[in-house]
């Protein structure tokens, strides 16, 4: 079968650099390829390669079956970007910005401007339609860049960053017109640094650092190579602190003695949960707070991605977590 | 016949900046009316022209000003297109490669010609009148917009080089500025202390004034020996030429070469 996006050993150096190296890549149509890494791990140098922008050094790219350097202009024909930046034209109104797109893709004037109203009603931004670009939010421009992407119907779309800088608000909007594009079927190639974000708009996600490929896979595979659920039970004093872990020594619990906190694998998740709550009740040791968490992207990234120990990322993320799934000791027992 | 449509899309995009960058404008049409009237009324009185008047003599010296003038507009302009990414988006659409920088040199062209046309109005104002045969005057006019089509095409290599709006406005105006004063667009250079008359004898600007002046049947003011200004209209037409011949190339390339 043609692949939407496919490629073998691609790699691009600057100078003494390797920017990227060895990606190989098969993204089907109708999915969604998430390529997640820091600053610097090299998406953005697949992504201007895959859209015609960049020649690659080495390793051959297709998409929709089209060899990007031998012929771009079917390559072109084939897909849309939407870049780091809004890319658009700042002095222009959003609906100027959308028509000029439309006719230089050979829509007629009448369908290049009613494609441009319609795009402006479905991303929720008709009413700045008739103001220059230039006087955007930051969500609103991302829509509009999204919209540009749709002017017309490409089967392979790019979208590089597309959520960077916006507040959780228009993170959350950015992501259900995403969801939508999808929907219409076409293949998504998208870069992101949020893991959150792969998770929730990716079937398959490949992990980038520093040009190369760490790790791949759907989201539920990186997971499980990270590792199983885990309870968390902290204590209220240091003696209930001893008697719970001698309790449930067997189990091979991580201690936190400062904080009075034992971490317990629970590969049945809230089943374990509730025989850990269980066992301590019976042998009464009160317990001040129980949770139960997923291992998140973040994990998975930490543990493949390796370098870059971020600590306050990761001390955000095992919040977050905790934040999701709290259970009280009062609820569960 | 896409070709075309093209061209006339993307060169109607950055022709409605116009209106809506006031700088743009202001470059456009208040910049030769200013300089018109500041040395018209304001220095004129103290510039005498040998064997004619200086209202005719400063005009045709605007004429040659403005269409370098707008080699800040153009390289800012390229180069906010970079760095906004909508350069980036127009490379991948499917439309021919070269069409996105024609399309940019093609609005120049016909924002300078409306430039042309508001500095002959304020010459007409102040006295001025082409007093060459038919012939000549479509040839002054002509010289001037193929000198103006070669700036333009630095201009776009300057903002395909500097990539930063700012620094390519900086870089533009360090260039027109002295080009612009140690030349013979308001003042004969005959008068200039000997160093700076030799760079003004050589500056294209000074030739191409001239020209222009010859042209139009204006008072050229004493002109030195010099082939620069005894010639000026092949002299002028050289300048345009090799601008042309350096800079299409170089544009050519730094644009395709943004894929490495």
């Amino acid at each position: 079968m043609t692949y939407a996006v496919r490629t073998e050993g691609l790699g691009k150096r600057f100078g003494e650099t390797e920017a990227l190296a060895g990606l190989n890549l098969n993204v089907e149509a109708g999915t969604v390829l998430g390529l997640l890494g820091h600053n610097g791990a090299g998406k953005t140098t697949a992504v201007r390669i895959l859209t015609t922008l960049a020649l690659p050094s080495e390793g051959r790219a297709f998409v929709a079956g089209h060899d990007v350097v031998r012929e771009p202009a079917q390559a072109r024909a084939s897909l849309s970007l939407a870049g780091q930046q809004a890319s658009l034209d700042e002095r222009l109104t959003g609906r100027e910005n959308l028509r000029l797109l439309g006719r230089l893709q050979k829509l007629s004037k009448g369908s290049a401007f009613a494609r441009a109203d319609e795009l402006l009603t479905r991303f929720g931004i008709e009413h700045a339609g008739d103001r220059q670009v230039g006087t955007y939010s930051g969500g609103m421009r991302r829509r509009l860049d999204l919209a540009a992407c749709l002017v017309v119907h490409r089967p392979v779309v790019f979208l590089d960053e597309p959520t960077t800088g916006l507040d959780p608000a228009s993170r959350a909007e950015m992501w259900g017109a995403i969801e939508g594009l999808v929907a219409d079927g076409a293949a998504l190639v998208l870069t992101t640094q949020y893991l959150e974000e792969a998770d929730r708009l990716a079937d398959d996600i490949v992990v980038l650092s520093q040009g190369r490929t760490v790790a791949a896979g759907t989201p539920a595979e990186l997971k499980a190579r990270v590792g199983d659920r885990r309870v968390h039970v902290a204590l209220p004093d240091t003696d209930a602190f001893a008697g719970a872990a001698q309790l449930l020594e067997r189990l091979e619990p991580e201690l936190d003695v400062r904080a009075r906190r034992l971490t317990l694998p629970a590969p049945d998740g809230p089943r374990d949960l509730r025989a850990a709550l269980d066992a301590l009740e019976i042998a009464g040791i009160a317990v001040e707070e129980v949770s139960l968490s997923q291992p998140t992207l973040d994990d998975a990234f930490f543990a493949l991605a390796g370098e870059r120990g971020d600590d306050s990322r990761r001390a955000r993320t095992s919040q977050g977590a905790i934040a999701q799934e709290a259970i009280l000791p009062g609820e569960a027992a | 016949m896409n070709v075309v449509l093209e061209l006339r899309l993307l060169a109607g995009r950055s022709l409605r900046h116009i209106p809506r960058i006031p700088e743009k404008a202001f470059g456009a049409v208040l910049l030769p009316l200013v300089f018109v009237l500041l040395f018209a009324y304001v220095f004129g009185s103290a510039i005498h022209i040998p064997g004619g008047d200086y209202h005719s003599y400063l005009v045709s010296g605007i004429f040659a000003q403005s269409m370098i003038g707008t080699l800040p507009g153009i390289a800012v302009g390229v180069a906010s297109d970079i760095r906004s990414g909508l350069m980036d988006r127009l490379r991948t659409l499917p439309i021919a490669r070269g069409s996105v920088i024609a399309g940019r040199t093609i609005a120049e062209m016909v924002e300078l010609i409306a430039g042309t046309a508001v500095v002959a109005l304020c010459g007409l104002i102040v006295g001025w009148r082409p007093h060459g045969t038919v012939l000549e005057t479509i040839g002054a006019f002509g010289l001037l917009w193929l000198m103006a089509f070669a700036v333009t095409w630095a201009g776009v290599f300057l903002g395909l080089l500097v990539r930063d709006p700012d620094g390519a406005d900086g870089i533009a105006m360090t260039i027109i500025f002295p080009l612009m004063f140690l030349s013979g667009i308001f003042v004969p250079v005959a008068g200039l202390p000997t160093p700076l008359r030799e760079i003004a004898e050589i500056n294209p600007l000074t030739s191409l004034a001239t020209a222009v002046r010859q042209l139009f049947g204006s008072a050229t003011g004493p002109l030195p020996d010099v082939f620069t200004l005894q010639h000026p209209v092949i002299t002028s037409l050289g300048w345009a030429i090799a601008f042309l011949v350096v800079f299409v190339p170089l544009a050519v390339r730094r644009y395709q070469r943004m894929n490495s």
